[in-house]
């Protein structure tokens, strides 16, 4: 049954995850392993979109609150987009707003880390 | 299919399953199978769900350390006239609930602790939860939620019409 997956997309400036269907308890050390993988690659500068997550739980929030830092102290980050209502909702009440940038559609992070890249080249 | 639950009628629906994470998915088809027939609106539903959620994850997690997954867990849910209850009960080692510190937001987001997020979200999106433990005999988390919204003293959506 395969009830999560993650596609990911590289491109030269930032890679993008897309994941689908439920992050929980069972299905976090994947999105954990793909995360050790991109930093392992020296790639930091991520886009997560979650169009296509249907579920989500604190199992899942601390995948990403587990590798933020080490993103960060290499200078990149996880910019979050596309998120369903109910699945904002539970980043909300965990007050994650305030920690990562959550936009609406993809465009905005690709362009942040876009300019960011060209900036320092 | 006539499943129409009258307000007044009391009823109990019962799962009893493996303590393993490939099993949450089912658990949270289960609760939310219930919660939706009891005539919750989606925002409600998707509040029992993750709390249940949480309440297992931990059970399984902490209670059985992953050890096994012979070990069972019951989830029993009461329908009152005026509550929904859920009640999570595991034979683990158990813990004292008057240990366990609350995550204070700020703090924690300051820290990027990882991590023990689960209670918080069971207090933030239920009424009441409670514990009674005794450890290795039974372990229980009681979760409630009332039909009216307290806080906005707004009835919920009835199940009328629904399935």
């Amino acid at each position: 049954m395969d009830t999560f997956s993650i596609k990911r997309i590289d491109n030269d400036d930032y890679s993008t995850l897309h994941l689908e269907g439920f992050l929980d308890a069972h299905t976090a050390p994947e999105l954990e392993s793909e995360f050790e993988k991109l930093m392992g690659e020296g790639r930091f500068n991520i886009v997560v979109n979650f169009s296509e997550l249907n579920y989500i739980s604190s199992a899942g929030l601390g995948v990403f609150m587990g590798c933020i830092e080490n993103i960060r102290e290499n200078g990149g980050d996880i910019k979050m987009c596309c998120m369903t209502p109910k699945i904002f909702r539970v980043f909300d009440l965990l007050g994650f707003p305030a920690l990562y940038d959550i936009v609406d559609d993809e465009e905005k992070p690709l362009n942040y880390f876009a300019n960011k890249t060209h900036k320092f080249s | 299919m006539g499943f129409d639950i009258m307000p007044t009628t009391n009823s109990e629906y019962q799962l009893r399953i493996q303590s393993q994470t490939d099993n949450l998915e089912l658990i949270r088809e289960f609760v939310t199978k219930v919660a939706q027939k009891v005539g919750f609106n989606e925002d409600d539903v998707g509040k029992i769900e993750l709390a249940c959620d949480e309440a297992c994850t931990n059970v399984i997690k902490h209670a059985y350390s992953h050890k096994s997954n012979k070990e069972s867990l019951d989830i029993l849910i009461k329908v009152d006239y005026d509550k929904f209850t859920l009640i999570v009960t595991d034979h683990g080692k158990g813990f004292d609930p008057k240990k366990i510190k609350l995550p204070e937001m700020k703090e924690y987001l300051a820290e990027l602790k990882v991590g023990g997020l689960g209670i918080y979200l069971m207090k933030t999106l239920m009424d009441e939860v409670d514990y009674k433990i005794e450890p290795g005999v039974k372990n229980q988390v009681r979760m409630v939620k009332y039909f009216i919204d307290k806080k906005n003293s707004r009835a919920v959506k009835s199940s009328e019409g629904e399935n």
